[in-house]
């Protein structure tokens, strides 16, 4: 099972990143562990600038914006 | 060009709702229409326009530029990235840490984040049509400066000293090791297609974000306008009373609000009497000194730390208040 890991530090967007991709891996039936990762030392440590970022697995995979489909399909289907 | 809005005002208001021009609420109403109208067009075509200019710039980028430049130069490039990045300021924690973690002195630092909330695209716009041009470069100016000035400050006091341990870790590491070295982070290759999607998000987003900001504060700015006599401010409170200046940014303290929202209502401010450095001073506290902004810092700063730059600021914006007002008979000769 995938970790996927939604790094931000609270605001509206984070909350609809981690929505998305919940969602997204229902649909395609996949089941993954979806995490909101609030602190600043634990974001630092990925080297995300702007918020939201997701990480899966411990691997920076994108930052600056909420997601979109695709980009999140693609991710799942990895 | 901009008449357009005038003349819709005059026909919805005086025309279609047949109020009096006269009357204090067809001022405010016409005011309220015209204002609004205009902003919404010129915000729209503005920020889908600049968006699809700033698509390629990320902070990464951002950060590398400074980080190769002298640091005096590096105060005037914070704060004047913090001017054009967009940037909300839920992402101020992220950034902090990013450009700290890289070494980054303090000052610079917050000389971006100073200015950030005081300075985008969205408050030039609103001034530029409210305010006139010369207002514009004068608050710009004043941004710049609050920024510029309260980041040396803080370099000058070693605020560094204060940061929350696991930050100051970062800092030490990252300026005991060298740097300059790293190639620049490349630029992302966007086509046409890109860069209008990234724009049209942004747009969205934006105004989506302060179409609120926009309506209460020109709601409340054409209240002002129609409902207090022009001239009340200078007979009520005295013009230029050195002690006009330090109530106004008390008076803005507990008022949070962004730039979007604050704009309309120092257009009427200053209609009325309010001399020109006394509302700036009052707008620049509003603006960017926000409680919730502070309490967020306070996860990577000790209380120490945030205690000096919120007592900075508003040492600035007094400083501000006090220079403008002093400077303002020959700044705004064609004003009122």
């Amino acid at each position: 099972m995938k970790k996927i890991e939604v790094l931000g530090t609270g605001c509206k967007k984070c909350v609809n990143t981690a929505e998305q991709i919940q969602e997204v891996a229902g649909e395609l039936g996949i089941e993954v562990e979806v995490q909101k990762v609030t602190d600043p030392a634990a974001i630092m440590s990925y080297q995300v600038m702007s918020t939201p970022g997701v990480a899966i697995d411990g691997k920076l995979v994108h930052s600056g914006s909420v997601p979109n489909r695709g980009k999140i399909e693609s991710w799942l289907k990895a | 060009m901009l008449e357009v809005f005038t003349w819709l005002a005059d026909w919805l208001i005086y025309g279609l709702a047949g109020l009096d021009p006269e009357s204090k609420l067809g001022t405010s109403l016409h005011f309220f229409v015209e204002d609004t109208t205009k902003i919404f067009a010129l915000l729209v075509v503005v920020i889908y326009v600049i968006a699809l200019m700033r698509a390629s710039l990320n902070l990464e980028r951002v950060r590398h530029y400074i980080q190769q430049k002298p640091r005096l130069a590096g105060y005037g490039l914070g704060a004047g990235f913090g001017a054009i990045t967009p940037f909300c300021s839920c992402s101020s924690i992220p950034l902090f840490l990013g450009f700290t973690s890289a070494g980054i002195p303090l000052g610079i630092t917050m000389a971006f984040l100073f200015t950030s909330p005081i300075i985008n695209e969205v408050a030039v716009i609103m001034l530029w049509s409210l305010l006139g041009w010369e207002f514009t470069l004068v608050y710009i100016a004043i941004g710049m400066a609050v920024g510029i000035g309260g980041g040396m400050i803080l370099d000058v006091l070693k605020g560094e000293r204060w940061l929350k341990d696991f930050a100051a870790k970062a800092y030490q590491q990252a300026t005991s090791t060298s740097h300059g070295d790293e190639p620049a982070p490349e630029a992302p290759v966007l086509t046409l297609k890109d860069r209008h999607e990234f724009a049209r998000d942004e747009l969205k987003e934006i105004v989506g974000r302060i179409w609120k900001w926009v309506i209460i504060g020109v709601g409340l700015g054409a209240a002002l306008h129609g409902f207090v006599p022009d001239g009340w401010f200078a007979d009520n409170l005295g013009s230029g009373q050195w002690w006009n200046v330090p109530t106004a940014v008390f008076a803005g303290l507990p008022l949070y609000s962004n730039a979007t929202g604050v704009i309309p209502v120092m257009e009427s401010l200053i209609l009325k009497g309010l001399p020109v450095g006394t509302t700036l001073a009052f707008c620049m506290s509003t603006v960017a000194a926000s409680f919730p902004e502070f309490i967020m810092l306070k996860q990577v700063m000790q209380w120490r730390l945030l205690a000096t730059i919120f007592v900075i600021l508003l040492a600035n914006f007094m400083i501000v208040g006090w220079l403008i007002n002093l400077l303002s008979p020959w700044l705004f000769s064609g004003f009122h």
